[in-house]
């Protein structure tokens, strides 16, 4: 029989892993919950997965592609920002579903108790499925526009993975605020916003003036950007420093955050 | 050797608290849900340290519980009997203090926690029982037995939101009811469902505890609490006044009424925001169960400064706490004027209570709580029921109150039988 022993909170306490891995099953069940209600009672159901990203690719390349004439490096500008804006979506989404997702669960939260890490992280795995709908897509728009990425695309597992850790790294940190201070659910769709237009995503950094360069190549979202893109429509990969540089970050990134949620975790029930 | 002995001492307790507090921080003027404003406050008073002001929720409780015992928490409203079930249920974190829980703690603390409405029956029996701690597989097994206890096999597949109430509890109760966890922590959800699911709730809960697992229940109906319970604990204020035999607690709890009532006679020390108090709450010692029961209530006045009208409620409690009826002047549309001292004087005819100790709160309201004087009067029922023939207890017992009936047999040859 196990023996569970209860103490007032430390000062830094690290994430219990063991108890979330135990209790996988929850996160399971949340992103389960999560996937079923959001087609449930709509008329064209999981269509909507695929219509949202080519709705999206569509405008930006009458937009930017049309309009403004973005450079893209040389690949048809549906297709770039279609790859480009599903990497995007991916961490948007992840980070705008994990950020309120406590206070969302506000009932589950002040009344059972089951490791909170777990309501945020499971956000991922809806985001995960749009994202693998609109991979498949993207493939299918590869082969229509003959564009090979090449051996690199091996590595795309790595990116989405990149993408996700940095996404929830700040989600977790969001959604614990979020539950003292709900004015993060307001700032973080700006900043998002904000954050989509100073990363590359309708653009490649061809557009960027080179005085503005060294800004750009201090975005941690544009290096992973950047690495996507490598592995899905073949363009040049970034310096290593980047690559170096994306891997500690989204890692450090979702340890940081785990930390800030684990800080305030105890709380949750009393504050919420 | 020592050692081995404490070892084993603790392993046959299913509980074991030591030094436990949860301390509140409430009414901090300056607490804002705003960042902005944290922020602005901040910059302001760059030194100033935050002023909270504490509430205890449970101070400094010790206590064992062996295993599969099963247990009743009983005290007043805000005596911290659901701040130690969140506490041991691990919602959350203890101020001070240590838990040591001996085995998996499961817990019903509120029906229905977990379910979305949107999810079918088949949906919520899943995702509920892994958020209660079942695994897959557990609930695949009780899957049948779930359903069957709730009763809802027709409507697996409906999603919840359009159950009717009384599904949507039977079907969370029975979730909860068959966790396999070796504790169980349940706070008051006995008090819904229709009789014949309380009885077979309650037959689950003995199970249960007969069934070696340690029970944690909190109510504030005292039979469930008696025919449940092997012991119980009584917390009166934050404090553990009482832990041992049932009927112990309940008299310690029954006791501290009296000391209750005559701290609440000082205005001052009872809740509402004081603009205006009832001075003095007057009626007679002792009734017998059918009489009218007439209570005067005066009252002050807050001088010329608010003219608002105000109501006046009265509740009759039983011995247990129970509030057996609620007189509300608003409900006959009378209002009282708060610039002069009144005197209300109510009657309450119709009302039959059975033999026994009664307390009286008197509430004085407007748009908030002007006084809140629990206790205010007590009065006794006397042991003469207000019907013509004597009968053994159990022929009035079972009832919270005693009522005007009669019967009318009729020889049932007069009647046309239904026709099958």
């Amino acid at each position: 029989m196990r023996t569970t022993v209860i103490n007032p909170p430390g000062r830094l306490p690290l994430p219990p892993w063991s108890e979330l891995w135990e209790a996988r099953e929850v996160a399971l069940r949340f992103g389960q919950r999560d996937v079923v209600l959001r087609y449930r009672q709509t008329a064209i159901g999981v269509a909507w997965v695929l219509i949202q990203p080519l709705a999206a690719a569509g405008i930006f390349s009458l937009v930017f592609g049309s309009v403004a004439n973005l450079p893209t490096g040389g690949i048809p500008y549906f297709l770039f920002s279609f790859i480009s804006m599903l990497a995007w979506t991916l961490f948007s989404s992840v980070l705008g579903r994990a950020a309120p997702s406590l206070v969302a669960n506000q009932a589950l939260v002040a009344k059972v108790f089951f490791p909170r890490m777990l309501v945020p992280i499971s956000t991922a795995m809806s985001a995960l499925l749009d994202f693998a709908v609109g991979l498949a897509l993207g493939i299918v728009l590869l082969v229509i526009y003959g564009v090979n990425p090449g051996w690199g695309v091996l590595l795309l597992p790595v990116w989405v993975l990149l993408f996700v850790l940095l996404a929830l790294g700040i989600g977790l940190a969001a959604s614990a605020w979020m539950v003292r201070y709900r004015d993060v659910g307001y700032i973080l769709p700006w900043a998002l916003q904000f954050a989509l237009f100073a990363t590359p995503v309708a653009y490649s950094l061809d557009a960027v003036p080179d005085n503005l360069l060294p800004v750009f190549a201090a975005n941690p979202l544009s290096w992973l950007m950047e690495l996507f893109r490598y592995s899905l429509l073949g363009e040049a990969l970034p310096p290593t420093w980047q690559i170096v540089g994306a891997v500690l970050v989204s890692i450090g990134g979702f340890l940081l955050g785990a930390i800030v949620f684990q800080r305030h975790e105890r709380s949750f029930a009393d504050l919420i | 050797m020592r050692q081995k002995t404490r070892e084993i001492m603790s392993n046959a307790m299913a509980i074991s608290v030591s030094n436990l507090s949860k301390v509140y921080r409430i009414g901090h003027q300056h607490r804002s849900n705003r960042a902005t404003e944290a922020i602005v406050q901040r910059l302001r008073h760059p030194f100033q340290r935050a002023e909270y002001e504490y509430f205890e929720a449970l101070d400094e409780i010790d206590f064992e519980i062996p295993r599969g015992e099963a247990v009743g928490i009983i005290g007043r409203n805000g005596a911290g009997k659901s701040t130690l079930l969140k506490l041991l249920t691990r919602i959350t974190a203890p101020t001070t203090g240590r838990i040591e829980l001996n085995g998996r703690i499961g817990s019903l603390l509120e029906v229905g926690t977990g379910f979305h409405p949107e999810l079918t029956g088949r949906e919520n029996i899943f995702l509920n029982g892994t958020l209660l701690g079942m695994r897959k597989r557990g609930i695949k097994q009780r899957f049948d037995e779930i359903v069957d206890f709730a009763g809802v096999e027709r409507f697996l597949d409906t999603p919840v939101k359009r159950y009717s109430s009384g599904m949507y509890v039977r079907l969370a109760f029975a979730v909860a009811a068959h966790l396999d966890t070796e504790m169980l922590a349940i706070d008051e959800v006995l008090s819904v469902g229709d009789a014949e699911f309380q009885r077979k709730s309650l037959a689950k809960m003995r199970d249960a505890a007969r069934s070696g697992r340690t029970v944690l229940y909190v109510s504030h109906q005292m039979q469930t609490i008696t025919s449940l319970c092997t012991s119980a604990l009584f917390l009166d204020a934050g404090r553990l006044d009482y832990h041992g035999s049932v009927d112990g607690a309940l008299m310690r709890y029954r006791a501290t009424f009296e000391e209750f009532a005559s701290a609440q006679r000082q205005a001052a020390r009872r809740p509402g925001s004081g603009e205006l108090r009832a001075t003095d709450v007057r009626m007679e010692r002792a009734y017998h169960a059918a009489d009218d029961k007439v209570i005067e209530i005066d009252l002050g006045s807050t001088g010329a400064d608010s003219t608002l009208p105000y109501y006046v409620s009265a509740h009759i409690n039983d011995a247990n706490g129970a509030v057996i009826a609620q007189c509300d002047s608003r409900v006959h549309g009378v209002w009282l004027d708060p610039t002069e001292p009144q005197r209300a004087t109510l009657t309450i005819s119709g009302l039959w209570l059975r033999p026994g100790r009664y307390s009286v709160d008197v509430f004085v309201c407007r748009a908030g709580i002007l006084d809140a004087w629990q206790g205010a009067q007590a009065f006794e029922v006397l042991p003469e029921l207000p019907y013509p023939d004597a009968v053994p207890e159990d022929a009035y017992s079972n009832g919270i109150v005693l009522t005007d009936f009669t019967y009318r047999v009729d020889a049932a040859d007069d009647f046309e039988r239904p026709q099958r």
